[in-house]
């Protein structure tokens, strides 16, 4: 059941991907990457990883995504009307082919000692109280960090978009 | 309800990078709320930041190494040495901003948050004893510096450096992180030392982490920019303002060759007969590349980069040398690079006069006739980046080969007097070029020294002879720094 | 049955499909967006992992890295504005005053 899971979504999230960077228009291609990330929430539900599959949702596909499709609405971008261009995706696609063929074997050759299927985890493993007491204890650290980070990207933003300019 | 254990916290190990983003917050609220004009006390608020900062970090310099916040935080004279050579190079940025800044009109409030942000990011990234820690300091000195190489917003050249360098940049990070994630996974675990246990003892050994350690490789010479992952860096120091220009070549690059040092000496010495090879490689072809690309170059700031790119490549010759000897010569010739580098960028804002940037070889001929100190300066930072007898530069280079012979690494060090004696040609170039007599043309108006810039050349000359001359106190400080890790 | 290996190849798939898009693609907006893509690669073998170890640094990592996603598309997204602003193109190949 799982396994059938895995492959239906997999094929699907692999479709979306690669239609994104085939795609001629800005917008397909955030579309497509919105799909992706649903399907990825998908296998964090799987993986047991409940926290991450919300924010998943809430933050990649739905804070994340509308800023770059607003961005995309406001620029008010034109790509050149026409048929895809077929050279380019078969480069695309072979350039995919060619280095997943060189990348994809190393992932067959993982083993996990001792533990099969993630059996042994606790029962607040991946839920918001689990990672939630992580992030206040023993990583207190890059918690900081990223406020300080979120900080700096707001300044940055507002600096680069301000309109006046002395 | 369960009580939640606390981890031991202590807030004074991480204090410097307190006060630093406490003074960038500070920096804000005054471009707020002070009155319109004159804004420059904020640059001198800023500087008394930084020299908070360093007065903290030199007090803690003292203790024997320690780990706070569960081990994801290290503090020990490694991680302080280099702390203080980012906080001198953001010191000296502040002192070549201020008048730049006015003649081109940059608001000062986010411009100097940003730096101090940066710069708080590089604190945490030279002391992270996690991926996690360095992790998250690296994006923070990142994106505060894709920010800062577009801050001259309506300068279409400063754009296009911003877009490059965020591109490259983030997909630069993208792979550090998968580096990352891969060995978590042949590991268990994301902070150094355990991983070191677990790479020692040969049960996270296998064809995946091998992948992971190339990914993090790639990943961190993107950052310290050696080739052929160098691209990005001519463009961007040319198109960025240039006391961003200054700043990006000093601090974020010790930054990344800290963490780069220490994720590798700390984690993987059980493999470092694998490895020092591909370093190898990346230090030979950083500096060929990066001297042979900079002889054909005609614009200072162009050159500069090229040039910088070369000297990563000595510091890459020091990592493959490795041991305490390795180190402490990176570690010297980092703060001497820091010294030099700053001070022949603050000459070329000086040259570049308001509302335009003077960066072409032949806007520097007969610079020597009419500001002859000013020229004598610059052809000081140009022998000491050349590594010109007495000049800190010469000693600098000197501990670097000296390290690498000594270790038995013959080829590179003489492949490395090699490129030293190639850089001569293009640093001389500069040198000649401005006692060279100028063409009568145009009138232009007379250069404006601020006291900002003097003293910021006061300390570069400081730095560039004194350490060239008097090097032995500095030299074993940052001996005593490697005994400590 | 299903394993770790299943979701590390998927993840190294989509990561490979990032890095193509990012080398064939023009536009920045849609380059930023591969990055993206990639970024979620990662995050997928982070998960993966720490599942199959027990253990939720893994999670922990994935948390940050959406911290710093959404930071990067801030300011990456702020760059593209200023940069249309002034050339009226997000075109990586039109952008090119930067040579020697």
């Amino acid at each position: 059941m799982e396994l059938l899971i895995f492959y239906m979504f997999a094929i699907v999230s692999v479709a979306f991907a690669i239609f994104m960077i085939v795609a001629r228009k800005p917008v397909s291609s955030a579309i497509s990457l919105i799909g992706v990330m649903f399907c990825l929430a998908v296998f964090y539900v799987l993986l047991n990883a409940h926290l991450i599959a919300a924010l998943q949702i809430l933050v990649y596909a739905g804070a994340i995504m509308v800023l770059f499709l607003f961005v995309i609405m406001l620029l008010n971008l034109r790509e050149k009307q026409g048929a895809i261009s077929y050279h380019r995706t078969a480069l695309q696609l072979a350039g995919v082919a060619v280095f997943c063929a060189l990348l994809v074997p190393f992932m067959s050759m993982v083993t996990i000692p001792g533990t099969s299927g993630g059996a042994g985890v606790s029962a607040d493993f991946g839920t918001t109280a689990g990672v939630g007491k992580l992030l206040y204890t023993d990583f207190l650290l890059p918690f900081e960090i990223a406020s300080i980070l979120l900080l700096a990207a707001l300044v940055g933003a507002v600096a680069l978009t301000k309109l006046k300019m002395k | 309800m369960a009580s939640i254990p606390v981890p031991d916290i202590s807030l004074g190990a991480i204090a410097p990078e307190i006060t630093l983003a406490l003074t960038a917050v500070v920096a804000l609220m005054l471009e707020v709320f002070a009155e319109k004009k004159g804004r420059d006390h904020i640059a001198y608020i800023s500087l008394v930041g930084v020299i908070v900062a360093c007065f903290i970090t030199f007090r803690l310099a003292g203790d024997p190494s320690w780990t706070t916040f569960s081990g994801l935080y290290v503090v020990d004279r490694f991680g302080q040495f280099f702390k203080l050579i980012c906080l001198l190079g953001t010191g000296m940025t502040i002192l070549v901003s201020v008048k730049y800044n006015k003649d081109e009109g940059i608001d000062n409030g986010e411009y100097y948050a940003l730096l101090l942000f940066a710069t708080s990011g590089m604190l945490f990234m030279v002391s992270g004893s996690d991926m996690i820690t360095i992790f998250m300091g690296l994006e923070v000195m990142s994106i505060s510096l894709y920010a800062l190489a577009g801050y001259t917003r309506k300068r279409a050249r400063s754009n296009e450096a911003s877009v490059k360098y965020f591109i490259l940049g983030s997909l630069s990070t993208a792979f550090l992180l998968y580096g990352i994630a891969l060995i978590y996974g042949s590991t268990g675990s994301t902070q150094i030392d355990i991983i070191a246990k677990a790479v020692s003892s040969g049960s996270g050994v296998e064809a995946v982490l091998d992948l992971g350690i190339v990914m993090l490789m790639i990943g961190f010479a993107f950052k310290v920019s050696a080739v052929p992952f160098h691209m990005w860096t001519p463009d961007v120091y040319q198109g960025a303002p240039t006391p961003v220009t200054a700043f990006m070549s000093a601090g974020p690059k010790a930054a990344a060759f800290a963490a780069f040092f220490r994720v590798f000496n700390v984690a993987f010495p059980s493999l470092q007969a694998d490895w020092w090879v591909i370093i190898w490689i990346l230090a030979v072809a950083t500096m060929t590349v990066g001297n042979v690309i900079a002889l054909l170059q005609n614009d200072v700031k162009r050159m500069l980069a090229y040039s910088s790119i070369a000297h990563a490549g000595y510091i890459l010759v020091g990592f493959v040398a490795g041991g305490a000897l390795g180190s402490s010569a990176i570690m010297y010739y980092m703060l001497v690079y820091t010294f030099m580098n700053i001070g022949a960028f603050a000459i070329v804002t000086v040259v570049g006069r308001k509302g335009e940037e003077k960066t072409k070889f032949s806007d520097f001929t007969g610079l020597g006739y009419r500001y002859p100190l000013m020229a004598v300066a610059l052809v000081i930072f140009l022998f000491s980046l050349a590594g010109i007898p007495p000049t800190a530069g010469f000693v600098g280079k000197f501990y670097i080969f000296m390290a690498a012979l000594k270790h038995g690494y013959v080829y590179l060090a003489v492949i490395g007097v090699v490129n030293s004696v190639i850089s001569i040609f293009y640093y001389l170039r500069l040198s000649v070029m401005m006692y060279m007599q100028d063409e009568p043309g145009e009138d232009l108006p007379p250069l404006v020294f601020a006291p900002s810039l003097i003293a910021v050349m006061i300390v570069a000359i400081y730095g560039s002879l004194w350490l060239g001359i008097m090097p032995a106190g500095y030299i074993s400080f940052a001996q005593s720094a490697f005994l400590a890790l | 049955m299903l394993t770790i290996n299943h979701f590390l190849a998927l993840s190294a798939i989509l990561f490979v499909i990032g890095v193509v898009g990012v080398l064939t693609r023009r536009n920045v907006i849609v380059i930023m967006m591969c990055i993206e893509l990639m970024l979620n690669a990662v995050n997928l073998t982070f998960i993966s992992f720490a599942y199959y170890l027990g253990d939720m640094t893994g999670h922990v990592f994935v948390f940050m890295v959406m911290a710093v996603a959404a930071a990067e598309a801030a300011v990456g997204l702020a760059i593209v504005m200023a940069l249309f602003r002034n050339r009226e193109t997000v075109d990586v190949d039109r952008v090119s005053l930067l040579k020697h």
